[in-house]
């Protein structure tokens, strides 16, 4: 019973750099974290859309998050990672500036997130968790893969061209 | 109980029997005395009939069971097998498949059965008075069919003993369903079972009162079998009388009878006559294909290693080391030939399906069609087979609806009264190929242009200049129909566009002949399998393609003098014909520049009949590789159908030429 509610109250929480922020996304939803890696280019995406990668020997999409959310794209360091998750079976790698720490989030701690955190629409967030010193962003990956809207965004990008 | 971790094997299975009891009801149409069919269909009933009451799909229970009592009463002879039974039977596997089909679809399996199992109830009491109810259980069992008499005639031979042992259970007994349960455990642990009283069926549903009889044949003594069952709790009395095999010719009639399993016993006893026609019973083994999928990424995972290394022994140049990689080259080469081997099908899967469609459509139509299959051994990639269905199916109700004429025309027409579809596949090379052969009026030539030139397809003026093959190729134009009266079978041509689209995006093609009054013929080629590709790595700025060798008409040097401007459009004349230019680069928005040339390399490519020429940087080799999917989050990125990795484990986008030409 003890159990359960550990897990009920708590979740773990992978946590990256983007910017000068620090993001969460559940472990469950998290598959690996990847050192940078050649990426081949699929044309005619959205420009958040890097391309592919062979990832042992599965062909899988990476989009850059800082593009994602609009915010400045930067060069790619030693720190930079690939984070691979999958929602709604969907398994896609999203580009981050570093990927470095597992910690427990007590689901207490978790509050709406305001309207625009870090340059990030509230919308692809699930809350923004406070942990002592720390202010730890959960990303609700549904949104962010949402493949509709991708599917939305390219259309209007080949109307525009 | 959660029962759905065996519903993939329920469904599996379940396909399974309903594919046997189709094909043995086929069977049955044209020798409806055979007994060894009904046991067939019976067997099959009878474990569709275990599995879903078990998971709990309570409509298909009751309609096998239906379907059960009927096949009881035709294997008791007290009805014979006419049209009616065999409609009322097609049509409650109808129901069948249809009730399966929702419990695959995450449905409940429901449906109103109540009609069918009606009407099967009436075929069933029609003839036969003595109804399934009616059991009276028999100190010497019940009646025993020919059969069942000389399988204990012959096990007799073989020194083994039949008995009859009647089982009284304890009147406190409380699930006597499960002490059943157990006792035939225990009883098929020492024993055969010939026959029961009352059926095992009716033992199952708790419809008897405390008694029971089995018939069987075994090994041990009366004392031995006595005392095993006994050992079960609230067994009440154990009778176990020895049968004399002489005297079951005069056991009286008694009730319904059950056969459990005597497929074992007859191979054991007719084994030399059996085994002549039936096909070796290699052993297999179900996996499923997302394991066979992970396998193949480790082998290509592999593969791509094996590049590597062969790489870096060139550059070290050791004898030694080239000599093992080597080997490896070999072995990786013949993995990947029985890897690939393992997902191959029989089409048989495929076309297994048809003699019961086109003997419903004949009938529809009053049509007398005599259906032909051949080279159903031919095996397939499974990514294939599942695509094929369709396809197939439409193209076989074009020739039953359009191909055959009506009987009365036939006789005319001095053919005989039954027409002939056959469906034949064989393998050459890397392809497979399918043909659907009909011996009807033919194609009307004359008709197909009218409609075409009615549908804007052809202008008038070309028309006659038109050899026959082009015209039938009009066919598969989208919108065509050259049937008088649309059916609601189809209508000749009428969706044959999507027939061809469907083959054309399997890498396939497909073509027709016809002669009129003798029959057409619609021949399909497809590739063996649609995992593995060979196609064409052409680079264009940075970046590299490839385009499947399926594509391509030919690739050219051209000098740039001969590139010509139509409508403000590149254009080349290639063989006479004006093809449209695209640079690839421009086309996929490639960054970088490439070398000046004073000459274009060009891919000529085609999808149906129009062609495109692309302008790439160079032509680097042709080579076979794994089609590997884009995912589901790019799922329609325009003018790419997926992906593969090279040797050097990059990966390389695979043109979709389809979508370059308009």
């Amino acid at each position: 019973m003890s159990e359960l509610k550990t897990v009920e109250t708590e979740m773990k929480a992978i946590v990256f750099q983007l910017m000068d922020e620090e993001y969460g996304v559940d472990v469950h939803q998290v598959r690996s974290i990847e050192r940078m890696q050649e990426i081949t280019r699929v044309p005619r995406t959205p420009s958040f859309v890097k391309g592919v990668i062979n990832l042992r020997g599965i062909v899988t999409p990476v989009i850059d998050l800082r593009s994602r959310f609009d915010l400045e794209e930067s060069e790619h360091t030693e720190e930079t990672r690939i984070i691979i998750v999958n929602a709604n079976d969907i398994e896609v790698g999203m580009i981050v500036d570093a990927a470095n720490d597992v910690i427990d989030v007590p689901v207490n701690a978790v509050e709406q997130a305001p309207k625009v955190v870090g340059g990030v629409d509230a919308e692809y967030l699930d809350g923004v968790a406070k942990l002592e010193k720390r202010l730890l962003i959960l990303l609700n990956l549904e949104k962010v893969l949402n493949p509709e809207e991708m599917d939305s965004l390219r259309n209007f990008k080949e109307q525009s061209e | 109980m959660d029962m759905n971790q065996y519903l993939d094997v329920f469904v599996e299975e379940s396909r399974e029997h309903l594919q046997a009891i189709n094909e043995h009801m086929m069977k049955l149409e044209n020798s409806p005395t055979d007994l060894s069919i009904i046991n067939d269909i019976f067997r099959s009933a009878h474990t569709l009939k275990g599995m879903s009451a078990t998971m709990g799909y309570e409509d298909l229970a009751s309609l096998t069971h239906q379907m059960e009592n009927v096949l009881d009463a035709i294997r008791q002879e007290k009805i014979t097998v006419k049209d009616m039974t065999v409609d009322a039977l097609f049509e409650s596997v109808d129901h069948l498949e249809a009730m399966v089909e929702s419990i695959i679809a995450g449905g409940d399996g429901k449906r109103d059965v109540s009609e069918i199992v009606g009407n099967l109830n009436h075929i069933e009491t029609g003839k036969a008075d003595t109804t399934i109810d009616n059991h009276q259980p028999s100190q010497m069992g019940g009646e025993l069919d020919e059969f069942q008499r000389s399988i204990l005639q012959q096990s007799v031979e073989q020194g083994l003993q039949p008995f009859s042992v009647t089982v009284e259970l304890e009147k406190s007994c409380m699930l006597k369903a499960v002490r059943v349960y157990m006792i035939f455990e225990v009883i098929e642990q020492i024993s055969e079972v010939i026959q029961s009283t009352p059926s095992v069926s009716d033992l199952e549903e708790e419809k008897f009162e405390q008694s029971f009889t089995v018939t069987l044949i075994s090994e041990s003594k009366a004392n031995e079998i006595k005392d095993k069952i006994s050992n079960v709790s609230e067994v009440d009395n154990v009778s176990v009388t020895p049968i004399e095999v002489g005297q079951l010719s005069n056991v009286e009639s008694a009730a319904a009878i059950e056969v459990e399993q005597p497929e074992m016993k007859k191979k054991e006893t007719d084994a030399p006559k059996e085994n002549t026609n039936k096909p070796v019973n290699n052993k297999t083994m179900r996996v499923n294909i997302s394991r066979l999928d992970a396998l193949m990424n480790l082998f290509e995972e592999l593969v791509i290693d094996r590049g590597r290394l062969e790489a870096l022994a060139k550059d070290i140049d050791n004898s030694s080391l080239t000599d093992t990689v080597e080997h490896i080259t070999r072995l990786t080469g013949d993995l990947q030939d029985s890897l690939l081997t393992m997902r191959m099908v029989p089409i048989d899967q495929v076309f297994n399906r048809f003699p019961r469609m086109i003997r419903s459509l004949s009938k529809e139509l009053g049509k007398k069609i005599n259906f032909t299959i051949t080279g159903g051994e031919t095996e397939l990639d499974r990514t294939v087979i599942d695509e094929i269905g369709d396809p197939l199916v439409h193209l076989l109700r074009n020739s039953v609806d359009h191909g055959i004429e009506m009987p009365e025309k036939r006789v005319k027409a001095e053919k005989p009264e039954e027409g002939t579809i056959s469906l034949t596949a064989y393998h050459s090379g890397n392809h497979i190929y399918i043909e659907i052969e009909d011996d009807g009026g033919g194609i009307n030539r004359e008709k197909v242009l009218e409609k075409a030139i009615e549908n804007n397809i052809v202008k008038e003026s070309m028309a006659d200049g038109m050899e026959d093959h082009e015209v039938y190729q009009l066919l598969f134009a989208s919108g065509f129909s050259t049937a008088d009266t649309v059916s609601d079978i189809s209508g000749r041509g009428v969706g044959l566009d999507v027939v061809k689209s469907k083959i054309e995006s399997l890498g396939g093609s497909i073509s027709v002949t016809s002669k009129t009054g003798e029959g057409s013929k619609f021949a399909i080629e497809l590739p063996l399998t649609l995992s593995i590709l060979s196609v064409m790595l052409i680079t264009t700025g940075s970046e590299t393609y490839a385009i499947p060798l399926s594509n391509i008409v030919e690739s050219i040097m051209i000098p740039k003098s001969e590139v010509l401007k139509a409508h403000n459009q590149l254009v080349i004349d290639f063989r006479g014909r004006v093809v449209p230019l695209l640079s690839l680069k421009e086309v996929l928005g490639v960054e970088g520049t490439s070398k000046e040339k004073d000459q274009y390399s060009i891919v000529v490519v085609r999808k149906g009949d129009q062609m495109a020429a692309l302008i790439v940087d160079d032509f680097i080799s042709q080579q076979e590789v794994v089609l590997k999917p884009l995912g589901d989050y790019l799922a329609n990125v325009f003018a790419i159908s997926g992906a593969t990795i090279l040797g050097d484990g990059k990966v390389s986008l695979i043109l979709d030429c389809n979508d370059l030409i308009k």
